[in-house]
Protein backbone atom coordinates (compact mmCIF):
# COMPACT_ATOMS: atom_id res chain seq x y z
CA UNK A 1 0.00 0.00 0.00
CA UNK A 2 0.86 3.35 -0.91
CA UNK A 3 2.11 6.09 1.94
CA UNK A 4 -1.37 7.65 3.39
CA UNK A 5 -2.51 10.58 2.14
CA UNK A 6 -2.68 11.57 5.53
CA UNK A 7 -1.68 10.17 9.24
CA UNK A 8 -2.38 11.45 12.52
CA UNK A 9 -0.13 9.59 14.87
CA UNK A 10 -0.98 9.95 18.60
CA UNK A 11 -2.50 13.13 18.93
CA UNK A 12 -3.27 14.15 22.28
CA UNK A 13 -5.57 17.45 23.33
CA UNK A 14 -6.90 18.14 26.63
CA UNK A 15 -8.96 21.37 27.53
CA UNK A 16 -8.53 21.03 31.29
CA UNK A 17 -9.50 17.80 32.61
CA UNK A 18 -11.33 17.15 29.68
CA UNK A 19 -8.99 15.09 27.42
CA UNK A 20 -10.88 15.83 24.09
CA UNK A 21 -8.12 13.72 21.79
CA UNK A 22 -6.53 10.92 23.84
CA UNK A 23 -3.97 9.35 21.65
CA UNK A 24 -5.60 9.61 17.97
CA UNK A 25 -3.77 7.28 15.45
CA UNK A 26 -5.82 7.25 11.97
CA UNK A 27 -4.83 6.61 8.73
CA UNK A 28 -6.58 7.66 5.25
CA UNK A 29 -5.54 6.85 1.83
CA UNK A 30 -5.85 8.62 -1.10
CA UNK A 31 -9.00 8.53 -3.01
CA UNK A 32 -11.11 7.02 0.23
CA UNK A 33 -13.76 8.23 2.11
CA UNK A 34 -13.61 8.28 4.99
CA UNK A 35 -16.75 8.80 8.07
CA UNK A 36 -16.02 9.65 11.70
CA UNK A 37 -18.56 9.01 14.19
CA UNK A 38 -19.24 9.15 17.77
CA UNK A 39 -21.67 10.64 20.58
CA UNK A 40 -22.07 13.95 21.08
CA UNK A 41 -18.66 15.39 22.96
CA UNK A 42 -16.19 12.39 21.71
CA UNK A 43 -14.15 15.10 20.57
CA UNK A 44 -14.88 15.08 16.56
CA UNK A 45 -14.81 18.59 16.23
CA UNK A 46 -11.90 18.70 18.26
CA UNK A 47 -10.19 16.53 16.07
CA UNK A 48 -11.23 18.04 12.49
CA UNK A 49 -10.06 21.80 14.60
CA UNK A 50 -6.32 20.21 14.67
CA UNK A 51 -6.39 18.90 11.27
CA UNK A 52 -7.25 22.16 9.84
CA UNK A 53 -4.83 23.96 12.13
CA UNK A 54 -7.79 26.12 14.56
CA UNK A 55 -6.60 24.20 17.48
CA UNK A 56 -2.96 23.26 18.73
CA UNK A 57 -2.73 19.78 19.93
CA UNK A 58 -0.57 18.87 22.79
CA UNK A 59 1.28 16.21 21.48
CA UNK A 60 1.41 13.95 18.28
CA UNK A 61 1.74 14.05 14.58
CA UNK A 62 0.02 15.37 11.53
CA UNK A 63 1.57 13.88 8.82
CA UNK A 64 -0.12 15.12 5.21
CA UNK A 65 1.49 14.16 1.79
CA UNK A 66 4.15 13.15 3.37
CA UNK A 67 4.93 16.34 5.22
CA UNK A 68 4.57 16.97 9.04
CA UNK A 69 2.07 19.55 9.00
CA UNK A 70 1.30 19.55 12.92
CA UNK A 71 2.73 23.10 13.28
CA UNK A 72 1.26 25.10 10.37
CA UNK A 73 -0.93 27.69 10.40
CA UNK A 74 -4.23 27.10 8.90
CA UNK A 75 -3.84 28.94 5.62
CA UNK A 76 -0.76 27.52 5.11
CA UNK A 77 -2.74 24.17 5.35
CA UNK A 78 -5.17 25.11 3.34
CA UNK A 79 -2.85 25.85 0.59
CA UNK A 80 -1.32 22.56 0.48
CA UNK A 81 -4.71 21.42 -0.06
CA UNK A 82 -6.67 20.85 2.64
CA UNK A 83 -10.11 22.15 2.98
CA UNK A 84 -12.78 21.93 5.41
CA UNK A 85 -16.66 22.60 6.28
CA UNK A 86 -18.00 23.93 8.87
CA UNK A 87 -20.22 22.51 11.57
CA UNK A 88 -22.12 25.76 11.64
CA UNK A 89 -22.72 27.45 7.87
CA UNK A 90 -19.53 29.82 7.56
CA UNK A 91 -19.36 32.56 4.77
CA UNK A 92 -18.95 35.65 3.90
CA UNK A 93 -22.69 36.95 4.07
CA UNK A 94 -22.15 39.66 2.53
CA UNK A 95 -20.85 39.00 -0.34
CA UNK A 96 -22.31 37.42 -3.75
CA UNK A 97 -22.35 33.54 -3.63
CA UNK A 98 -19.38 34.05 -6.84
CA UNK A 99 -17.19 35.77 -4.65
CA UNK A 100 -17.30 33.80 -1.56
CA UNK A 101 -15.64 30.99 -4.46
CA UNK A 102 -14.11 33.37 -6.45
CA UNK A 103 -12.17 34.01 -3.00
CA UNK A 104 -11.26 30.47 -2.53
CA UNK A 105 -10.05 30.31 -6.09
CA UNK A 106 -7.95 33.33 -5.33
CA UNK A 107 -6.27 32.05 -2.25
CA UNK A 108 -4.74 29.28 -4.74
CA UNK A 109 -4.07 31.95 -7.62
CA UNK A 110 -0.56 32.83 -5.91
CA UNK A 111 -0.72 35.89 -3.64
CA UNK A 112 -3.41 38.60 -3.51
CA UNK A 113 -1.23 41.39 -3.02
CA UNK A 114 -2.51 42.77 -6.23
CA UNK A 115 -3.97 46.73 -5.95
CA UNK A 116 -5.19 47.88 -9.62
CA UNK A 117 -7.23 45.27 -11.54
CA UNK A 118 -10.42 45.24 -10.85
CA UNK A 119 -11.25 41.16 -9.78
CA UNK A 120 -14.50 41.22 -11.13
CA UNK A 121 -12.39 41.07 -14.75
CA UNK A 122 -10.02 37.97 -13.95
CA UNK A 123 -11.33 35.20 -15.94
CA UNK A 124 -8.75 32.96 -14.49
CA UNK A 125 -10.40 33.36 -10.87
CA UNK A 126 -14.17 33.57 -12.35
CA UNK A 127 -14.44 30.90 -14.56
CA UNK A 128 -13.44 27.75 -12.11
CA UNK A 129 -15.56 29.82 -9.83
CA UNK A 130 -18.28 29.81 -11.80
CA UNK A 131 -18.07 25.82 -12.57
CA UNK A 132 -17.58 25.07 -8.75
CA UNK A 133 -20.70 26.65 -8.04
CA UNK A 134 -22.73 24.83 -11.16
CA UNK A 135 -21.13 21.69 -9.88
CA UNK A 136 -22.88 21.77 -6.52
CA UNK A 137 -26.03 23.01 -8.20
CA UNK A 138 -25.90 26.88 -7.26
CA UNK A 139 -25.10 28.08 -10.90
CA UNK A 140 -28.20 30.40 -10.70
CA UNK A 141 -27.79 31.88 -7.41
CA UNK A 142 -24.48 33.46 -8.54
CA UNK A 143 -25.07 37.01 -7.83
CA UNK A 144 -27.53 36.22 -4.56
CA UNK A 145 -25.48 37.35 -1.51
CA UNK A 146 -24.70 34.10 0.79
CA UNK A 147 -26.61 35.98 3.63
CA UNK A 148 -29.74 35.48 1.60
CA UNK A 149 -29.80 31.93 0.67
CA UNK A 150 -31.62 28.98 1.76
CA UNK A 151 -30.05 27.53 4.98
CA UNK A 152 -29.57 24.07 2.39
CA UNK A 153 -27.88 26.86 -0.36
CA UNK A 154 -25.70 27.44 1.84
CA UNK A 155 -24.35 24.33 2.90
CA UNK A 156 -23.91 23.51 -0.50
CA UNK A 157 -22.04 27.37 -0.96
CA UNK A 158 -19.73 25.55 1.79
CA UNK A 159 -19.13 22.52 -0.51
CA UNK A 160 -18.62 24.77 -3.48
CA UNK A 161 -16.10 26.91 -1.64
CA UNK A 162 -14.33 24.12 -0.59
CA UNK A 163 -14.15 22.56 -4.29
CA UNK A 164 -12.75 25.65 -5.39
CA UNK A 165 -9.73 25.20 -4.10
CA UNK A 166 -9.28 22.00 -5.66
CA UNK A 167 -8.45 20.25 -2.45
CA UNK A 168 -7.03 17.07 -2.12
CA UNK A 169 -8.24 16.33 1.39
CA UNK A 170 -11.46 17.47 2.23
CA UNK A 171 -12.77 18.11 5.91
CA UNK A 172 -16.32 17.58 6.25
CA UNK A 173 -17.87 18.66 9.64
CA UNK A 174 -21.16 17.59 9.27
CA UNK A 175 -22.80 18.38 6.15
CA UNK A 176 -26.51 17.33 6.88
CA UNK A 177 -26.44 19.32 9.69
CA UNK A 178 -29.56 21.11 10.38
CA UNK A 179 -31.21 20.06 6.13
CA UNK A 180 -34.47 18.61 5.52
CA UNK A 181 -34.33 15.31 4.34
CA UNK A 182 -34.72 16.37 0.19
CA UNK A 183 -31.59 18.73 0.93
CA UNK A 184 -29.69 16.12 2.65
CA UNK A 185 -30.37 13.69 0.12
CA UNK A 186 -29.17 16.60 -2.46
CA UNK A 187 -26.59 16.65 -0.19
CA UNK A 188 -25.60 12.94 -0.44
CA UNK A 189 -25.68 12.74 -4.23
CA UNK A 190 -23.37 15.74 -4.43
CA UNK A 191 -20.48 13.56 -2.12
CA UNK A 192 -21.11 11.14 -3.92
CA UNK A 193 -19.94 12.93 -6.86
CA UNK A 194 -17.31 13.45 -5.82
CA UNK A 195 -16.09 10.12 -4.82
CA UNK A 196 -12.59 9.01 -6.33
CA UNK A 197 -11.72 12.99 -7.10
CA UNK A 198 -11.11 13.87 -3.42
CA UNK A 199 -10.52 12.38 -0.42
CA UNK A 200 -12.78 12.88 2.16
CA UNK A 201 -12.97 12.73 6.19
CA UNK A 202 -16.68 13.45 7.09
CA UNK A 203 -17.77 13.58 10.06
CA UNK A 204 -21.83 13.05 10.61
CA UNK A 205 -24.40 12.03 12.81
CA UNK A 206 -27.18 10.76 10.19
CA UNK A 207 -26.12 7.24 9.87
CA UNK A 208 -28.05 7.22 6.89
CA UNK A 209 -25.66 9.11 5.33
CA UNK A 210 -22.39 7.41 6.86
CA UNK A 211 -23.80 4.21 5.89
CA UNK A 212 -24.49 5.63 2.05
CA UNK A 213 -21.04 7.19 1.69
CA UNK A 214 -18.28 6.03 3.81
CA UNK A 215 -15.71 3.46 2.63
CA UNK A 216 -14.27 3.21 6.22
CA UNK A 217 -15.70 4.34 9.34
CA UNK A 218 -13.44 5.11 12.63
CA UNK A 219 -15.59 5.13 15.90
CA UNK A 220 -14.76 7.87 18.58
CA UNK A 221 -15.64 7.38 22.23
CA UNK A 222 -14.11 9.74 24.64
CA UNK A 223 -11.33 11.13 22.69
CA UNK A 224 -10.23 7.41 21.22
CA UNK A 225 -10.48 5.74 18.54
CA UNK A 226 -12.28 2.60 19.81
CA UNK A 227 -13.18 0.97 15.97
CA UNK A 228 -11.94 1.48 12.67
CA UNK A 229 -12.97 -0.46 9.56
CA UNK A 230 -15.80 -1.32 6.56
CA UNK A 231 -19.53 -0.43 7.48
CA UNK A 232 -20.18 -3.73 7.70
CA UNK A 233 -17.79 -4.47 10.49
CA UNK A 234 -18.24 -1.58 12.46
CA UNK A 235 -21.84 -2.27 11.91
CA UNK A 236 -21.10 -5.51 13.97
CA UNK A 237 -18.44 -4.82 16.23
CA UNK A 238 -19.83 -5.52 19.59
CA UNK A 239 -17.74 -2.51 21.28
CA UNK A 240 -19.26 -0.01 19.15
CA UNK A 241 -23.00 -1.40 20.08
CA UNK A 242 -22.41 -1.06 23.19
CA UNK A 243 -20.37 2.49 23.33
CA UNK A 244 -22.54 4.17 20.41
CA UNK A 245 -24.90 2.44 17.80
CA UNK A 246 -27.60 0.91 19.73
CA UNK A 247 -27.37 1.19 22.99
CA UNK A 248 -30.70 0.71 23.95
CA UNK A 249 -31.14 -2.70 22.12
CA UNK A 250 -27.11 -4.02 22.79
CA UNK B 1 -29.72 58.07 -10.58
CA UNK B 2 -29.98 59.60 -7.09
CA UNK B 3 -26.36 58.75 -6.47
CA UNK B 4 -24.86 59.86 -9.76
CA UNK B 5 -26.99 63.40 -9.26
CA UNK B 6 -25.74 64.06 -5.99
CA UNK B 7 -21.96 62.87 -7.27
CA UNK B 8 -21.84 65.17 -10.23
CA UNK B 9 -23.73 67.69 -7.97
CA UNK B 10 -21.11 67.68 -5.81
CA UNK B 11 -18.36 67.97 -8.13
CA UNK B 12 -19.91 70.51 -9.70
CA UNK B 13 -20.26 72.88 -6.55
CA UNK B 14 -16.71 71.68 -5.35
CA UNK B 15 -14.90 73.53 -8.45
CA UNK B 16 -17.15 76.51 -8.84
CA UNK B 17 -17.13 76.90 -5.10
CA UNK B 18 -14.24 79.32 -4.82
CA UNK B 19 -15.63 81.59 -7.19
CA UNK B 20 -19.03 81.05 -6.02
CA UNK B 21 -17.63 82.45 -2.60
CA UNK B 22 -16.07 85.14 -4.31
CA UNK B 23 -19.06 86.36 -6.39
CA UNK B 24 -21.41 86.95 -2.80
CA UNK B 25 -18.38 88.27 -0.75
CA UNK B 26 -17.76 85.06 1.27
CA UNK B 27 -14.28 84.30 0.54
CA UNK B 28 -13.53 82.62 4.15
CA UNK B 29 -16.09 79.48 3.14
CA UNK B 30 -13.31 78.63 0.82
CA UNK B 31 -10.93 77.83 3.82
CA UNK B 32 -13.48 76.11 5.68
CA UNK B 33 -14.32 73.93 2.49
CA UNK B 34 -10.46 73.00 2.16
CA UNK B 35 -10.74 72.19 6.02
CA UNK B 36 -14.07 69.57 5.29
CA UNK B 37 -12.34 67.64 2.04
CA UNK B 38 -9.16 67.44 4.59
CA UNK B 39 -11.27 65.58 7.05
CA UNK B 40 -12.73 63.74 3.77
CA UNK B 41 -9.51 62.84 3.38
CA UNK B 42 -8.80 61.33 6.46
CA UNK B 43 -12.14 59.44 6.63
CA UNK B 44 -11.56 57.99 3.49
CA UNK B 45 -8.23 56.62 5.20
CA UNK B 46 -9.92 55.35 8.16
CA UNK B 47 -12.67 54.02 5.97
CA UNK B 48 -10.29 51.55 4.42
CA UNK B 49 -9.44 49.76 7.82
CA UNK B 50 -12.43 50.31 8.80
CA UNK B 51 -15.14 50.18 6.39
CA UNK B 52 -13.55 47.52 4.77
CA UNK B 53 -11.12 45.37 5.86
CA UNK B 54 -13.90 45.44 9.56
CA UNK B 55 -10.55 46.91 12.11
CA UNK B 56 -11.94 49.43 14.76
CA UNK B 57 -8.84 51.56 15.13
CA UNK B 58 -9.47 54.47 17.76
CA UNK B 59 -6.20 55.71 17.08
CA UNK B 60 -6.16 57.15 13.44
CA UNK B 61 -4.85 60.46 15.01
CA UNK B 62 -1.92 59.63 15.60
CA UNK B 63 -0.95 59.00 11.91
CA UNK B 64 -2.91 62.53 11.20
CA UNK B 65 -1.07 64.43 13.51
CA UNK B 66 1.98 62.74 12.87
CA UNK B 67 1.92 63.90 9.27
CA UNK B 68 1.18 67.22 10.65
CA UNK B 69 4.26 67.33 12.73
CA UNK B 70 6.72 65.64 10.11
CA UNK B 71 5.63 68.68 7.65
CA UNK B 72 5.81 71.10 10.57
CA UNK B 73 8.90 70.03 11.62
CA UNK B 74 10.73 69.89 8.65
CA UNK B 75 9.67 73.44 7.72
CA UNK B 76 10.75 74.42 10.88
CA UNK B 77 14.13 72.84 10.56
CA UNK B 78 14.38 74.02 7.21
CA UNK B 79 13.49 78.49 8.01
CA UNK B 80 16.28 77.94 10.72
CA UNK B 81 18.75 76.71 8.08
CA UNK B 82 19.87 73.90 10.51
CA UNK B 83 20.03 70.09 10.43
CA UNK B 84 17.53 68.09 11.87
CA UNK B 85 19.68 65.16 12.31
CA UNK B 86 23.56 64.88 12.10
CA UNK B 87 24.33 61.56 12.74
CA UNK B 88 24.80 58.75 11.08
CA UNK B 89 23.96 61.32 8.10
CA UNK B 90 22.93 65.16 7.75
CA UNK B 91 19.41 65.33 7.14
CA UNK B 92 18.57 68.92 6.88
CA UNK B 93 14.90 70.06 6.88
CA UNK B 94 12.39 70.86 3.66
CA UNK B 95 9.60 73.27 3.11
CA UNK B 96 9.21 71.77 -0.39
CA UNK B 97 5.61 69.84 -0.53
CA UNK B 98 7.30 67.52 -2.95
CA UNK B 99 9.56 66.44 -0.07
CA UNK B 100 8.18 66.95 3.23
CA UNK B 101 4.32 65.66 2.25
CA UNK B 102 5.57 62.59 0.57
CA UNK B 103 8.07 62.07 4.10
CA UNK B 104 4.81 62.82 5.91
CA UNK B 105 2.90 60.04 4.07
CA UNK B 106 6.29 57.58 4.76
CA UNK B 107 6.75 58.36 8.45
CA UNK B 108 3.22 57.39 8.60
CA UNK B 109 3.59 54.04 6.74
CA UNK B 110 6.19 52.91 8.65
CA UNK B 111 4.68 53.95 12.02
CA UNK B 112 1.75 52.36 10.90
CA UNK B 113 3.44 49.10 10.30
CA UNK B 114 5.28 48.87 13.35
CA UNK B 115 1.70 49.62 15.27
CA UNK B 116 -0.02 47.92 13.19
CA UNK B 117 2.45 44.90 13.32
CA UNK B 118 1.67 44.91 17.11
CA UNK B 119 -2.33 45.88 17.22
CA UNK B 120 -3.18 43.54 14.57
CA UNK B 121 -2.46 40.12 16.96
CA UNK B 122 -5.39 41.65 18.74
CA UNK B 123 -9.21 41.85 17.45
CA UNK B 124 -12.53 43.33 18.79
CA UNK B 125 -12.73 45.28 21.81
CA UNK B 126 -8.66 44.62 22.20
CA UNK B 127 -8.16 46.13 19.32
CA UNK B 128 -9.77 49.22 19.78
CA UNK B 129 -8.08 49.69 23.17
CA UNK B 130 -4.51 49.11 21.98
CA UNK B 131 -4.90 51.74 18.72
CA UNK B 132 -6.14 54.19 21.77
CA UNK B 133 -2.98 53.54 23.66
CA UNK B 134 -0.44 54.13 20.86
CA UNK B 135 -2.26 57.03 19.75
CA UNK B 136 -1.84 58.33 23.41
CA UNK B 137 1.38 57.48 23.74
CA UNK B 138 2.40 59.22 20.70
CA UNK B 139 0.68 62.26 21.89
CA UNK B 140 2.57 62.53 25.24
CA UNK B 141 5.84 62.07 23.16
CA UNK B 142 4.88 65.28 21.25
CA UNK B 143 3.63 66.88 24.61
CA UNK B 144 7.00 65.91 25.80
CA UNK B 145 9.07 67.17 22.57
CA UNK B 146 10.40 70.01 23.70
CA UNK B 147 12.40 71.15 20.95
CA UNK B 148 9.53 71.36 18.74
CA UNK B 149 7.57 73.68 21.39
CA UNK B 150 6.18 70.35 23.41
CA UNK B 151 2.45 71.20 24.93
CA UNK B 152 2.44 74.41 22.94
CA UNK B 153 3.07 73.43 19.71
CA UNK B 154 5.17 74.52 16.54
CA UNK B 155 3.99 77.75 14.14
CA UNK B 156 4.63 77.11 10.50
CA UNK B 157 6.69 80.19 9.31
CA UNK B 158 4.69 79.45 5.76
CA UNK B 159 3.04 76.92 4.04
CA UNK B 160 4.94 74.16 2.01
CA UNK B 161 6.42 75.31 -1.13
CA UNK B 162 4.94 73.90 -4.33
CA UNK B 163 5.63 75.62 -7.44
CA UNK B 164 4.00 76.63 -9.54
CA UNK B 165 0.88 76.78 -6.26
CA UNK B 166 1.01 79.25 -4.17
CA UNK B 167 -0.61 77.43 -1.21
CA UNK B 168 -0.86 80.77 1.37
CA UNK B 169 -3.54 81.62 -1.58
CA UNK B 170 -6.84 79.98 0.41
CA UNK B 171 -8.14 79.24 -3.71
CA UNK B 172 -4.95 77.43 -4.70
CA UNK B 173 -4.88 75.62 -1.61
CA UNK B 174 -8.32 74.52 -1.92
CA UNK B 175 -7.97 73.36 -5.67
CA UNK B 176 -5.07 70.96 -4.53
CA UNK B 177 -6.62 69.49 -1.41
CA UNK B 178 -9.82 68.87 -3.68
CA UNK B 179 -7.41 67.48 -6.45
CA UNK B 180 -5.44 65.09 -4.12
CA UNK B 181 -8.52 63.78 -2.75
CA UNK B 182 -10.31 62.75 -6.05
CA UNK B 183 -6.79 61.23 -7.21
CA UNK B 184 -7.02 59.56 -3.91
CA UNK B 185 -10.66 58.89 -3.75
CA UNK B 186 -9.71 57.16 -7.69
CA UNK B 187 -6.76 55.12 -6.40
CA UNK B 188 -9.22 53.91 -3.37
CA UNK B 189 -12.01 52.82 -5.78
CA UNK B 190 -9.29 50.91 -7.81
CA UNK B 191 -8.15 49.01 -5.00
CA UNK B 192 -11.42 48.23 -3.18
CA UNK B 193 -12.51 46.19 -6.53
CA UNK B 194 -9.01 44.27 -7.19
CA UNK B 195 -7.80 41.23 -5.42
CA UNK B 196 -6.88 42.64 -2.74
CA UNK B 197 -9.88 45.20 -1.93
CA UNK B 198 -11.55 41.25 -2.18
CA UNK B 199 -9.82 39.61 0.32
CA UNK B 200 -9.83 42.75 2.82
CA UNK B 201 -13.81 42.40 2.46
CA UNK B 202 -13.73 38.93 2.57
CA UNK B 203 -12.22 39.17 6.32
CA UNK B 204 -14.05 42.32 7.47
CA UNK B 205 -16.96 39.73 6.47
CA UNK B 206 -15.71 36.38 7.96
CA UNK B 207 -11.76 35.92 9.37
CA UNK B 208 -12.03 32.44 9.97
CA UNK B 209 -13.43 31.61 7.18
CA UNK B 210 -10.62 33.30 4.96
CA UNK B 211 -8.30 31.79 7.32
CA UNK B 212 -9.50 28.26 5.89
CA UNK B 213 -9.57 29.40 2.69
CA UNK B 214 -5.89 29.56 2.88
CA UNK B 215 -5.61 33.37 2.98
CA UNK B 216 -2.78 34.42 5.77
CA UNK B 217 -5.14 37.33 6.90
CA UNK B 218 -2.85 39.05 9.39
CA UNK B 219 -0.42 40.60 6.02
CA UNK B 220 -3.36 41.73 4.09
CA UNK B 221 -4.69 43.58 7.39
CA UNK B 222 -1.57 44.36 8.15
CA UNK B 223 -0.58 45.62 4.11
CA UNK B 224 -4.64 47.71 4.56
CA UNK B 225 -3.90 49.54 7.75
CA UNK B 226 0.08 50.86 6.20
CA UNK B 227 -1.78 52.25 3.15
CA UNK B 228 -4.16 53.59 5.92
CA UNK B 229 -2.16 55.09 7.86
CA UNK B 230 -0.14 57.01 4.84
CA UNK B 231 -3.08 58.68 3.60
CA UNK B 232 -4.07 59.93 6.80
CA UNK B 233 -0.35 61.03 7.20
CA UNK B 234 -1.03 62.63 3.50
CA UNK B 235 -4.50 64.27 5.53
CA UNK B 236 -2.33 65.50 8.63
CA UNK B 237 0.56 66.95 6.19
CA UNK B 238 -2.39 69.04 4.59
CA UNK B 239 -4.00 69.94 7.70
CA UNK B 240 -0.76 71.41 8.75
CA UNK B 241 -0.82 73.78 5.96
CA UNK B 242 -4.04 74.64 6.59
CA UNK B 243 -3.69 75.90 9.88
CA UNK B 244 0.14 76.85 9.75
CA UNK B 245 0.38 75.67 13.18
CA UNK B 246 0.46 71.85 14.93
CA UNK B 247 0.13 71.03 18.36
CA UNK B 248 -0.35 67.80 20.30
CA UNK B 249 -3.90 68.32 20.09
CA UNK B 250 -3.67 67.00 16.70
CA UNK B 251 -3.38 63.91 18.03
CA UNK B 252 -5.62 64.05 21.20
CA UNK B 253 -8.12 61.09 21.39
CA UNK B 254 -10.55 63.51 20.76
CA UNK B 255 -9.71 64.20 16.90
CA UNK B 256 -9.78 60.07 16.97
CA UNK B 257 -12.98 60.26 17.76
CA UNK B 258 -14.37 63.11 15.15
CA UNK B 259 -12.44 61.31 12.16
CA UNK B 260 -14.52 57.74 13.25
CA UNK B 261 -17.59 60.01 13.25
CA UNK B 262 -17.03 61.01 10.28
CA UNK B 263 -16.83 57.70 8.66
CA UNK B 264 -19.64 56.34 10.69
CA UNK B 265 -21.92 58.90 10.07
CA UNK B 266 -21.13 59.05 6.30
CA UNK B 267 -21.07 55.10 6.04
CA UNK B 268 -18.30 52.68 6.35
CA UNK B 269 -17.39 50.95 3.76
CA UNK B 270 -18.93 53.15 0.95
CA UNK B 271 -16.53 54.99 -1.08
CA UNK B 272 -18.21 58.39 -0.89
CA UNK B 273 -19.43 57.50 2.82
CA UNK B 274 -16.24 59.87 4.64
CA UNK B 275 -16.65 63.02 2.31
CA UNK B 276 -20.53 63.17 2.82
CA UNK B 277 -19.78 62.40 6.29
CA UNK B 278 -17.07 65.32 6.46
CA UNK B 279 -19.34 67.94 5.05
CA UNK B 280 -22.35 66.68 7.40
CA UNK B 281 -20.05 66.88 10.61
CA UNK B 282 -18.12 69.91 9.90
CA UNK B 283 -20.91 71.55 8.66
CA UNK B 284 -23.11 70.92 11.39
CA UNK B 285 -20.34 71.98 13.57
CA UNK B 286 -19.72 75.01 12.15
CA UNK B 287 -23.73 76.19 11.81
CA UNK B 288 -24.78 75.14 15.66
CA UNK B 289 -21.08 76.10 16.96
CA UNK B 290 -22.31 79.78 15.86
CA UNK B 291 -25.64 79.25 17.51
CA UNK B 292 -24.72 77.38 20.70
CA UNK B 293 -21.62 76.06 22.43
CA UNK B 294 -23.21 73.26 23.24
CA UNK B 295 -24.04 71.97 19.49
CA UNK B 296 -22.77 68.53 20.55
CA UNK B 297 -26.09 68.39 22.56
CA UNK B 298 -27.78 68.40 18.84
CA UNK B 299 -24.93 66.27 16.80
CA UNK B 300 -24.80 63.56 19.60
CA UNK B 301 -28.88 62.07 18.87
CA UNK B 302 -28.17 62.68 15.67
CA UNK B 303 -25.74 60.44 15.07
CA UNK B 304 -27.24 57.89 17.08
CA UNK B 305 -30.29 57.94 15.24
CA UNK B 306 -27.79 57.80 11.98
CA UNK B 307 -26.56 54.61 13.60
CA UNK B 308 -29.91 53.46 14.63
CA UNK B 309 -31.79 53.57 11.64
CA UNK B 310 -28.96 54.06 8.45
CA UNK B 311 -26.37 51.39 9.42
CA UNK B 312 -24.31 52.47 6.23
CA UNK B 313 -24.93 56.51 7.34
CA UNK B 314 -25.52 59.17 4.78
CA UNK B 315 -24.37 57.55 1.68
CA UNK B 316 -25.46 54.05 2.02
CA UNK B 317 -29.10 55.55 2.31
CA UNK B 318 -28.33 57.27 -1.56
CA UNK B 319 -27.02 54.23 -2.55
CA UNK B 320 -30.06 52.16 -1.26
CA UNK B 321 -31.98 54.83 -2.58
CA UNK B 322 -30.93 54.69 -6.18
CA UNK B 323 -31.01 51.17 -6.27
CA UNK B 324 -34.59 51.24 -5.79
CA UNK B 325 -35.14 53.29 -8.65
Amino acid sequence: MSAPLLRIAGLRKAFGAVVASDGIDLDLAEGEVHALIGPNGAGKTTLIGQLAGEIRPDSGRIVFRGRDITALPAHTRAARGLARSFQITSLLPGMSALDNVALAVQAHAGHSFRFWRPASDEAAIREPAREALARVGLAHRMDMSAAALAHGEQRQLEIAIALASQPRLLLLDEPTAGMGAEDGARMVALLESLRGAVTMLLVEHDMDTVFALAERISVLVNGKIIASGAPAAIRGDPNVRRAYLGEEDA
Amino acid sequence: MVRRGLLLGGLSLALALPPLAAAVGLDYVVGIAARILIFALAGVSLNLILGYGGMVSFGHAAFFGTGAYVVAILGHHASAGDALVTWPFTIGGSDLAVIAWPMAMLVCGVLALVIGAICLRTSGLYFIMITLAFAQMLYFFFVALEPYGGDDGLSLAHPSRAWPIDLSDDRQFYYLVLALLLVILYLMRRLIASRFGLVLRGIRENERRMQAMGFATYRYKLAAFVISGAVAGLAGALIANHTEFVSPSFLDWRRSGEILVVVILGGMGTLYGPVAGAIAYLMLEEVLARWTEHWMIILGPLLVLVVLYAKQGLWGAVEKLSARR
